[in-house]
């Protein structure tokens, strides 16, 4: 099969609010995938299930044909799959430095909780993948601030970086680029994709913008209500008349009081 | 830089070791409790790190205790070694029981549900005739390295016993501090969701903390009966937890040297105030911990530190 990622039927109820229903997919190896949708259409429900941090209600999920669904995140993150938040979660008294070092040292060592016990945090190779990431992500400049000081941008890249220690083949994005400014959200974008792409990296990003999804998504996937409405080439996805009315025409609003809902609803 | 430590460390050992020949029996005997607690601040100091502070780690200081003293009444057994090996391994094993339930707790939880279990343990221990109840009992003398010792010379090579596994205990736990999974205290403190997220359990990790810092407790309890030559309850008892906290907070989470050195001052403050000023033990404890809080949050250990700061020294 060539599907890396596939998705059946895959349901989700938090009492009685529906959050996702009915969602069936396929996901190409090496595909870069826009996921749109108001707020609450069920965009970070969608890919907390994929990840491990919601359990689906019904459904399955295949990664690489193995059937992965209700395992917890870390087996998951081990298997490939890694993910970003829609509020950066990095070590905030840690330095950009430590952070990466940190994410390094855990993906090197975490098939053995023993092994981690005895291997010296630092080490040669994993300094040099320390660095090849802060490179691509360009985070150099930054390497002795602590992570709570950095700009949204910069820590959101941090957040990025760290996720894809060990190499993994699948990179779901919460909103990379929410709460970075208008101005500097194309170069955000531009960075954190040119990174994929050179490391061939399978994603998924949820953007409200819709010009960002244009440009970076191959294919995308439009939400409303817990369920894709619309799936397609972006021209086609966007044009989609119930897309434009239901999702495109509601984003500018939606999007600050969505951020400011899940600032607090993230940490739970 | 690590080797440095290290050096600095077992130079540090051997120090003390030599200068135990000159000591007083009251210093001796003061200084040998003090190294054995100061074991079970090692293991609090590990998860301090982690944000984690058992008020019951007295658990397994006492397990080790009367592993050694159970032993020594009803088997044959007085190899030293051999006792503290047992009460390591008991200890061990019972903090891996516990860590069980008590990894998947935080904050105060975490700290109560330590406290209920050793108190578990003490109730059980007042209870039971054949372990000695309330008043509980003598421990049989060990013998090292199939000799037994008498009077000064008993002493002196006690004391080098203890010191021995104190410099064992510093070593590793110097390689844990340095390792990738002794490294992630603060991100076990701050960001769970981070970790979980890049592969790894945090309550398996902090079991393991727990794991390490039982045993040592109960290495601690073991050299301590062996010391006293007496296991009572009273080593379950919460307020030793808290005196094991205490000396903790005093010591500060910053070095492991700091472990050693603030449970001997804290010994020595105690038996200096117990014979010279009885009964203002309590006030002086609670001076010194109010002193320690406002003016030394980091503990005895952050002030090489602040005195590098002060003189204008790069701290490595
Ligand atoms: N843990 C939860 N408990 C109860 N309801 C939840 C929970 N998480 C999400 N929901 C509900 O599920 C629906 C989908 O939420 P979700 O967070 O997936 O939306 P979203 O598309 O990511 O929105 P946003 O753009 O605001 O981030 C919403 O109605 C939300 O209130
Ligand atoms: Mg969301």
């Amino acid at each position: 099969m060539s599907a890396i990622l596939s998705v059946r039927g895959l349901e989700k109820t938090f009492g009685s609010v529906v959050a996702a229903r009915d969602i069936t997919l396929d996901v190409p190896r090496q595909q870069s995938i826009g996921i749109i949708g108001a707020n609450g259409a069920g965009k970070t429900t969608f890919v907390n299930m994929i990840t491990g941090y919601l359990r689906p209600s019904k459904g399955s999920i295949l990664f690489e044909d193995r059937d992965i669904t209700g395992l917890p995140s870390r087996a998951i993150t081990r298997l490939g799959i890694a993910r970003s938040f829609q509020v950066a979660q990095v070590f905030p008294s840690l330095t950009v430095d430590e952070n990466v070092a940190a994410a390094v040292a855990v993906a090197r060592t975490r098939a053995s909780l023993l092994m981690s016990a005895i291997t010296p945090l630092a080490s040669a190779p994993a300094t040099a993948e320390a660095e090849e990431l802060m490179t691509l992500f360009q985070l150099g400049d930054y390497r002795n601030a602590r992570a709570a000081t950095l700009p949204q941008g910069v820590r959101k890249l941090l957040d990025i970086a760290m996720a894809l220690v060990g190499a993994p083949r699948v990179l779901l994005l919460d909103e990379p680029t929410s709460g970075i400014s208008i101005e500097e959200k194309f170069a955000v974008m531009e960075l954190i994709m040119t990174a994929l792409a050179s490391r061939r990296t399978t994603v998924l990003f949820v953007e409200h913008d819709m010009e960002i999804v244009a440009r970076y998504a191959e294919r995308v996937l439009a939400f409303h209500d817990g369920t894709v409405i619309a799936d397609g080439p972006p021209t086609q996805a966007l044009a989609d008349p119930t897309v434009q009315t239901l999702i495109c025409g509601t984003a500018p609003l939606g999007v600050a009081a969505g951020e400011v809902l899940h600032a607090q609803g993230l940490r739970s | 830089m690590t080797w440095r430590n290290t050096l600095v460390g077992a130079l540090a050992f051997a120090v003390v070791a030599s200068a135990a020949v000159v000591l007083p029996a009251w210093l001796m005997s003061l200084a040998t409790i003090a190294l054995a607690n100061a074991l079970v601040v090692l293991g609090l100091i590990i998860l301090w790190r982690a944000g984690l502070v058992p008020f019951g780690q007295a658990l397994f200081y006492a397990t080790g205790a009367y592993t050694v003293a159970l032993l020594g009444r009803f088997t044959d057994l007085r190899d030293a070694v051999l006792f503290v090996i047992a009460a390591a391994l008991l200890s061990g094993i019972l903090a891996y029981l516990v860590g069980l339930l008590l990894a998947r707790y935080r904050d105060i939880f975490f700290a109560m549900l330590s406290l209920a279990m050793s108190m578990i343990l003490y109730g059980v221990l007042v209870k039971t005739e054949t372990l000695g109840s309330t008043d509980g009992f003598h421990v049989e003398s060990a013998t090292f390295f199939g000799s037994a010792l008498h009077g000064r010379t008993a002493e002196l090579v006690l004391f080098w016993f203890v010191l021995a596994w104190c410099a064992l205990a510093a070593l590793v736990v110097s390689v844990y501090f340095r390792s990738v999974a002794g490294s992630l205290a603060v991100p076990v403190r701050e960001r769970e969701i981070r970790l979980e997220f890049l592969g790894i359990s945090v309550n398996r990790l902090i079991h393991l903390k727990l794991i390490i810092a039982g045993t040592l407790a109960g290495i601690g309890g073991a050299l301590a009966a062996l010391a006293v030559e007496h296991v009572d309850p009273t080593m379950a008892y919460w307020t030793t937890s808290g005196g094991f906290v205490f000396v903790t907070i005093l010591a500060g989470a910053g070095s492991i040297a700091a472990a050693f050195i603030g449970s001997f001052l804290f010994e020595l403050v105690r038996s200096v105030a117990v014979d010279l000023m009885p009964g203002t033990w309590q006030i002086i404890l609670g001076t010194v911990l109010l002193l320690t809080i406002l003016f030394l949050p980091g503990g005895l250990g952050s002030v090489v530190t602040v005195g590098r700061r002060r003189l204008g020294i790069k701290t490595p």
